[in-house]
């Protein structure tokens, strides 16, 4: 399935915040957007999934969820989302709980899921005695849990150490090079977004209209930080951002 | 410093002072508290060991404050007369019902406030015009409404209690956060699993601690129900033993009341032990 976004604006009651957005998330790749703070991608992503009404424009499913899909647009967030009361698998079990699955189909996803993120060993643990990365992997089995069609990303490593995320990061390749998901990920870390985006989308600063897309055409899996395309990549679109965060920082906040 | 010791120069010439040592002290620590076992109970005690020996030694005179020992065996007496269990029953009777019916009310209108616009802009101001009430002064008013027996005693334990939680819930449910509930929409949960898994666990440690409150309201309501027009309760028994002037016996009432107090306050510590357990 496809997430195709035609002519999205946005407006917070006198304050515009997105103009005329226009971008497809194809199946199978990982689209980041990148942007100065501020520029409207938290909400460029809520609008995707529904949590909010655009203003103007839409955003339309091309074609059909996979099979078994319980929820097509999944999020994943940046503070993670656990539920503090609720141990491993249970904040897994939380959302599959309504969906009448019979008992060992549930006990399969769940279990499915943290094989799948490395977890198995930490089912009966509680969000509190995990490192900031297991919760987000924890996070991450809860979203791979209801099949969902594209996953949506708001900043999934920001709150995380740079070791952690690097590990993180090798953890989502690993992931996608199985099993292709599609994603859209939000991120101000240039270097994520050249690691993980088959398409970078670079946001202008508010009112964010998209300044370029560019395509990556490296695989996942062989992109080293040291390759000097990447390198060249990213210094591109540092170029692109530095005179747009510049200007950014400056303005007062609404 | 004392340990300075003074060096000779290799010529002989100028002496050379060592630099100073000495080791960094401790001054971290802070006002943190350890639990300390037993030193409660000692300080009970030895606290009425000298009301004791007071009165025993007639410092204390019989009239102002019985011996410990004298509302002891008042106390006994209740229990061999038979009369401690209906006291107490019908105490506990009243303060169940009361408490259990109030909490429970006030937990309904609570989560409605905190979820419902409407709710919060029709009945929120009403909530903080009455809350501030003493619900005793409502008490005469009740026994009109629901009779001197049981009813109004329930009704006044019922209403002190009511306030509080619907105070506590729709407060502890504001600062539940949003970004949990967001989720939980974002997964497709419906309305009722969000208020049920979600905002109701997360809003439970204020929910806990608004009922510690209205237990304790509820039991001096009780207390002030019970003075009047009752024949049997603690309030009753303190009451009595009040106008007879048997200081004995009114120590010993309220030394029940303090058990009774101490009994609660230990079930809402097991409580938030059980359901809060996740918080350590
Ligand atoms: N619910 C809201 N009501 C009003 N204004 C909002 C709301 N949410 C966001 N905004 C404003 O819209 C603008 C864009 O916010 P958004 O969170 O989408 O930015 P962002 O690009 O995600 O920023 P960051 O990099 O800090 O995460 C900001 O100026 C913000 O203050
Ligand atoms: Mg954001």
């Amino acid at each position: 399935m496809d997430l195709r976004v035609d002519g999205l604006s946005h407006w917070y009651s006198d304050l515009e915040v997105l103009r005329d957005i226009n971008l497809t998330i194809p199946q199978g790749q990982i689209v980041c957007v990148i942007g100065p703070s501020g520029c409207g991608k938290s909400t460029l992503l809520r609008l995707l999934g529904g949590l909010e009404q655009p203003t103007q424009g839409q955003v339309t499913q091309v074609g059909e969820p996979p099979v078994g899909s319980l929820n097509p647009l999944t999020y994943v967030f940046q503070d993670f989302a656990l539920l503090p009361w609720r141990s491993v698998e249970d904040n897994v079990s939380l959302v599959l709980e309504r969906h009448n699955l019979s008992k060992a189909e549930k006990e399969d996803r769940i279990s499915d899921v943290l094989t799948r993120t490395r977890l198995s060993d930490f089912r009966k643990a509680v969000p509190k005695q995990l490192s900031g990365g297991m919760k987000q992997r924890v996070a991450i089995a809860r979203a791979l849990s209801v099949n969902p069609a594209v996953l949506l990303m708001d900043e999934p490593l920001s709150a995380l150490d740079s070791q952690t995320r690097e590990l993180l990061m090798d953890d989502l390749i690993d992931l996608w090079t199985r099993e292709q998901f599609t994603s859209c990920y939000i991120t101000h870390n240039l270097a994520e977004a050249v690691r993980l985006g088959h398409k970078v989308v670079v946001l202008s600063r508010r009112p964010g209209v998209v300044r370029e897309v560019v395509d990556i055409d490296i695989p996942l899996a062989n992109r080293r930080m040291s390759d000097p395309r990447i390198a060249e990549i990213q210094q591109d679109l540092w170029d692109m951002m530095r005179e747009e965060a510049q200007t950014a920082d400056l303005e007062l906040a609404p | 410093m004392a340990d300075v010791t003074n060096h000779v120069d290799k010529n002989g010439a100028n002496p050379v002072a060592a630099p100073h040592e000495r080791p960094v002290y401790f001054r971290g620590g802070g006002f943190r508290t350890e639990p300390r076992r037993f030193v409660g109970l000692a300080v009970f005690a030895i606290l009425l060991i000298i009301w004791e020996v007071g009165s025993r030694t007639g410092v204390i005179s019989e009239l102002v404050l019985p011996a410990p020992s004298q509302a002891f065996a008042a106390f006994m007496e209740l229990v061999n007369s038979g009369n401690l269990q209906k006291h107490v029953g019908a105490s506990l009777q009243r303060l169940t019902i009361g408490f259990s019916a109030g909490s429970l009310l006030g937990l309904v209108v609570g989560t409605a406030i905190g979820l419902s616009s409407y709710a919060r802009a029709g009945l929120s101001p009403l909530v903080s015009a009455i809350f501030p009430i003493p619900k005793i002064a409502l008490l005469p008013l009740f026994i009109i409404w629901f009779g001197i027996g049981e009813g109004s005693k329930v009704a006044t334990i019922l209403f002190g209690c009511f306030f509080p939680t619907v105070i506590a819930t729709y407060g502890g449910i504001d600062s539940v956060d949003r970004t949990l509930i967001r989720m939980g929409q974002s997964f497709g949960l419906s309305r009722w699993e969000i208020v049920r898994k979600i905002v109701l666990p997360a809003a439970l440690p204020a929910i806990l601690s608004g009922m510690r409150i209205s237990a304790s309201i509820a039991i001096i309501l009780l207390v002030a129900a019970e003075m009047i027009g009752a024949e049997y309760g603690i309030g009753a028994y303190v009451l009595l033993a009040g106008n007879l002037m048997s200081t004995d016996q009114l120590i010993a009432g309220v030394a029940i009341l303090s058990m009774l107090g101490l009994i609660v306050s230990w079930l809402i510590t097991r409580a938030e032990k059980a359901f809060l357990g996740w918080r350590n």
